[in-house]
């Protein structure tokens, strides 16, 4: 072995160690639910739960919202500025980047005041109107994650001479996007779609400032009030992440490499 | 009417971004700054100074300056290790999974897993006991603490910096060490003179998004420590519950301060870059 | 030659089970500019590499100025070397990419502010010191990596490619100034290529190299006029082929096509019936019957290409065809295609290739 994989290789130990460790003390921990043996107690009692499966439910349902609220609002914007507005380059990335500067709790605390029962878009008056406004928040939070996709996907397809040879073939703007530009970016945008998913499915502050029945706030109130179920959660969720991530990974491979360019 | 029709394809984004980020910040922003009735004041930002409000702050800084720099240099060195320490291909395909999954598992989830391994009966805890150690007693440990939430955080922030700065490490030319080395300089010499100054305005890039990323990260340590530990998202999280501090307006002082000092570390990172800049394109 | 400067002594490479280099030998003479010529994966970058100290032979012996160098790390071989893309170090300047050697050899500021501005006198940038690299075009960048390569005084110039990512105009002048330079300071200089016409116009010495061994080593007169095997006649220059049938070796008679060449002296040990290629530069041969060549073939003109100063014509002889040059002449008009045309050469310019 060479001197220079020595240190890389004791790098890589003590980090993997790191991160390996937790993750199979929580695993320990969640079987321990039974006195003197292990078992899977602690997974039936979680799935069993029915405020687990309405909760769950409702993170589903509002990160599938989330996820085509944020295409809607990303895919067109995005487009755009790479055909037509490349000069507004530079500030819709600097908006799309402010998410990851403005704290959630900052933003959700604006929301609840600008928003309120008596204000004159008072989104917090009903229920559908927090939801959506839980929704409208869970697509600001994955605003840059979302963006970041579409626009490399949509660098690697040259849209412009697309769209060019679509307009020269008689192609309108609506067969433009949804047959020509979104099925080519459709990769980037299901990755943008599933890493959504991984950071909206368990949010806590949002939903719990809101008030909503989210998985985040369940989490949080298991936590408070059991022993063993957290770790089993943990390990649920820490699964849901893994399976996100590998989705991404799999779409990856189908990603159109660009063909119209050298590189 | 060829201009108006032009901003349409962009007015959805510029809209929404106005009234569910911009507006609502501002909306605070300036609240921090009015009294009652309305009138300007400094007396909101004057009260952020009473001590608890600045020891919410200092041990919050505290915490995200730590986790960022540590994880940024753990981050570092892994990501160095993947690319130039000679690894086989597994090692680096499966660290970089990793990563991608890891930097995304924060919040309430990952407080479980560290309590149960570094909580009072977490396995971690238990073994060393075993072996004669008692963390908590014997070292003064605990994961309610600031060196137990810094560790925490870890567990995503140093993920997230391998990520980030990985490909930075990938766009070091194999010919600049060839270079220097056919120059006379030794290993030390081409880190110190081209590939650290390089890498720099990336790895400082990162620990500012690190920093913010921990600063405004509150389920973990919600979940970990209930509202023991004073930090400021926790602070600012009772206030928007039940206005803690009897003033909404010191609530959104509050929230001010956090904007700030992001936005701070941003400013310094920008002015950091623009004397970079001149040799960045 | 004058007496070796750089010395490869049977150096080989493999790595695994493939040998790249296979048995090198070759002696520089102090102040040579020599270059390897060969098709990519030849193995000339190796034995650069070799030299530099990027790689380690698997056997054999390098020595620079008397003293072996074979084991050393490239930072203690005091070379300079020039990468294809450039390598200058982006975050510093031009001044200080220059000053680099200097800096980590120890070197006083006074001392290095004198050279650096020598350097950028020499590759005729004096305005650029405090520009950075990324402000540069290509050519500049390239003059550059030259002046950092040469500031330190290295004992040897490497040159990997150093013209390949320019393009074509700025690529000729480069070359020029780059020798212009290498004959000012008198250094020993190898250059790494795969351009035959850049190889041959900047060269003494010229090693064609294939398949990790050198084919021909040699001057670039010799190199192209007398090439000693098949490939080198290939690579180096335009060739024409004709494949011929030996009809009587004593008398030296060729068979192509229809027509019949006498090749005097250069049929030793062909037996009759052997096919046989005979190649001839496109110099070589002139339209129609010219006073001194020997030798002459009837075909059809296939193509007409007007390259200026050079009209190229291709004349089809049967299932053979050649190339040839012939000076653009303002009063006669260029051949035409179709037209019926006989090509002459003279006999001593074949060159008989056995397979």
């Amino acid at each position: 072995m060479k001197r220079s994989s020595v240190w890389a290789w004791v790098t890589f130990i003590v980090g993997a160690s790191y991160f390996f460790i937790p993750l199979i003390a929580t695993l320990e921990f969640s079987l321990r639910m039974r006195r003197g043996e292990y078992s899977f107690d602690a997974y039936r009692i979680v799935f069993g739960d029915d405020r687990f499966q309405a909760t769950f439910s409702f993170s589903v349902i509002i990160a599938v919202f989330t996820i085509l609220l944020g295409v809607l609002v990303v895919v067109p914007t995005a487009y755009w500025i790479r055909l037509r507005m490349p000069h507004l380059r530079p500030i819709v990335e600097f908006i799309t980047l402010l998410p990851l500067i403005i704290p959630a709790i900052v933003i959700v605390f604006g929301y609840i005041r600008m928003y309120g029962s008596n204000s004159p878009l008072p989104f917090l008056a009903t229920t559908w109107g927090t939801n959506a406004l839980l929704t409208i928040g869970y697509a600001t939070l994955a605003l840059p994650y979302m963006y970041r996709a579409v626009d490399t996907g949509l660098r690697t397809i040259d849209v412009r001479t697309l769209t060019e040879a679509a307009q020269i073939l008689g192609a309108g703007w609506a067969t433009i996007i949804t047959r020509i530009i979104l099925p080519n970016v459709l990769i980037a945008v299901l990755s943008g779609a599933f890493l959504t998913f991984a950071i909206v499915i368990g949010e806590f502050t949002m939903a719990s400032l809101l008030n909503r029945p989210a998985f985040g706030p369940y989490l949080q109130n298991i936590g408070a009030n059991r022993a063993y179920e957290p770790a089993a959660l943990a390990i649920i969720a820490f699964a849901i992440t893994w399976g996100c991530m590998s989705v991404i990974q799999f779409l990856a491979r189908f990603a159109p490499r660009s063909a119209n360019r050298p590189n | 009417m060829r201009l108006p029709l032009h901003w349409l394809g962009v007015a959805p984004f510029f809209i929404f971004a106005l009234m569910f980020l911009i507006l609502p910040t501002t909306y605070l922003v300036l609240g921090a700054f009015q009294n009652d009735q309305g009138g300007f004041t400094l007396d909101n930002i004057y009260a952020l100074t009473q001590p608890s409000i600045l020891a919410a702050y200092w041990i919050s800084i505290r915490i995200s300056l730590a986790s960022a720099l540590l994880g940024a240099l753990a981050g570092f060195a892994i990501a160095l290790a993947i690319v130039r320490g000679g690894l086989p291909n597994w090692v680096r395909s499966a660290t970089m999974t990793f990563s991608g999954v890891a930097s995304n598992f924060a919040g309430v989830p990952l407080a479980f897993a560290f309590l149960a391994t570094l909580g009072r009966l977490g396995l971690v805890t238990v073994l060393m006991r075993a072996l004669g150690v008692d963390i908590y007693n014997d070292l003064g440990f605990n994961i309610l603490s600031f060196w137990g939430l810094t560790l925490t955080y870890l567990y995503f922030q140093i993920p997230l910096m391998v990520v980030i700065i990985t490909p930075a490490i990938d766009g070091l030319k194999k010919e600049w060490s060839e270079a220097a080395a056919t120059l006379g300089a030794t290993n030390f010499q081409y880190w110190r003179m081209v590939a650290i100054p390089v890498l720099w305005p990336s790895f400082l890039g990162t620990v500012i998004l690190l920093f913010a990323n921990a600063f405004g990260a509150i389920a973990t340590a919600y979940a970990l420590t209930g509202s023991s530990l004073n930090i400021v998202p926790i602070l600012l999280y009772a206030q928007i519950r039940g206005d803690v501090l009897h003033n909404p307006h010191l609530g959104y002082a509050l929230a001010f301060g956090m904007i700030f000092v992001t936005g701070l570390a941003n400013v310094f990172y920008i002015w950091f870059r623009t004397r970079s800049e001149r040799w960045l394109k | 030659m004058a007496e070796s400067f750089l010395s490869i002594r049977n150096v080989k490479k493999s790595f695994g089970a493939a040998t790249v280099v296979q048995d090198f030998n070759l002696d520089v003479g102090r102040g040579e500019f020599v270059s390897f010529l060969g098709p990519s994966g030849c193995g000339k970058t190796t034995v650069l590499r070799m030299v530099a100290g990027f790689e380690e032979p698997s056997a054999g012996r390098i020595s620079i100025g008397g003293q072996d160098v074979t084991r050393l790390k490239p930072n203690q071989r005091n070379i300079g070397m020039v990468f294809q893309a450039y390598a200058l170090f982006p975050n510093l300047t031009v001044a200080q990419n220059i000053a680099f050697g200097l800096r980590v050899a120890g070197v006083g500021k006074a001392e290095t502010d004198k050279r650096v501005a020598e350097m950028l006198d020499l590759i005729k940038l004096p305005e650029y010191g405090s520009r950075y690299p990324y402000q540069l075009s290509g050519g500049q960048q390239q003059r550059v990596a030259l002046a950092r390569a040469l500031a330190p005084k290295p004992k040897v110039l490497l040159l990997d490619e150093p013209l390949s990512a320019l393009d074509a105009k700025v690529r000729v002048s480069l070359r020029d100034e780059i020798r212009a330079i290498q004959r000012n300071l008198g250094i020993t200089t190898i250059f790494v290529t795969h351009d035959q016409e850049e190889a041959l116009s900047i060269s003494d010495r010229i090693v064609v190299m294939y398949n990790g061994r050198a084919e021909q080593l040699g001057t670039p007169f010799e190199i192209y006029n007398r090439p000693a095997t098949k490939f080198v006649a290939n690579f180096v220059g335009t060739l024409n082929v004709l494949e011929g049938t030996v009809a009587d070796p004593a008398a030296g008679t060729v068979r192509v096509n229809d027509g019949e060449v006498v090749l005097k002296g250069k049929l030793n040990g062909a037996r009759p019936g052997e096919t046989l290629s005979l190649a001839l530069r496109p110099e070589a041969i002139s339209l129609g019957r010219q006073p001194g060549r020997d030798a002459s073939l009837g075909g059809r003109i296939s193509e007409v290409s007007f390259l200026g100063s050079v009209i190229r014509v291709k004349v089809g002889l049967g299932s053979n065809s050649v190339s040839l040059d012939t000076f653009n002449n303002p009063a006669s008009p260029p051949p035409v295609v179709g037209e019926q045309a006989e090509i002459s050469f003279s006999s001593v310019d074949v060159l008989v290739l056995h397979d």
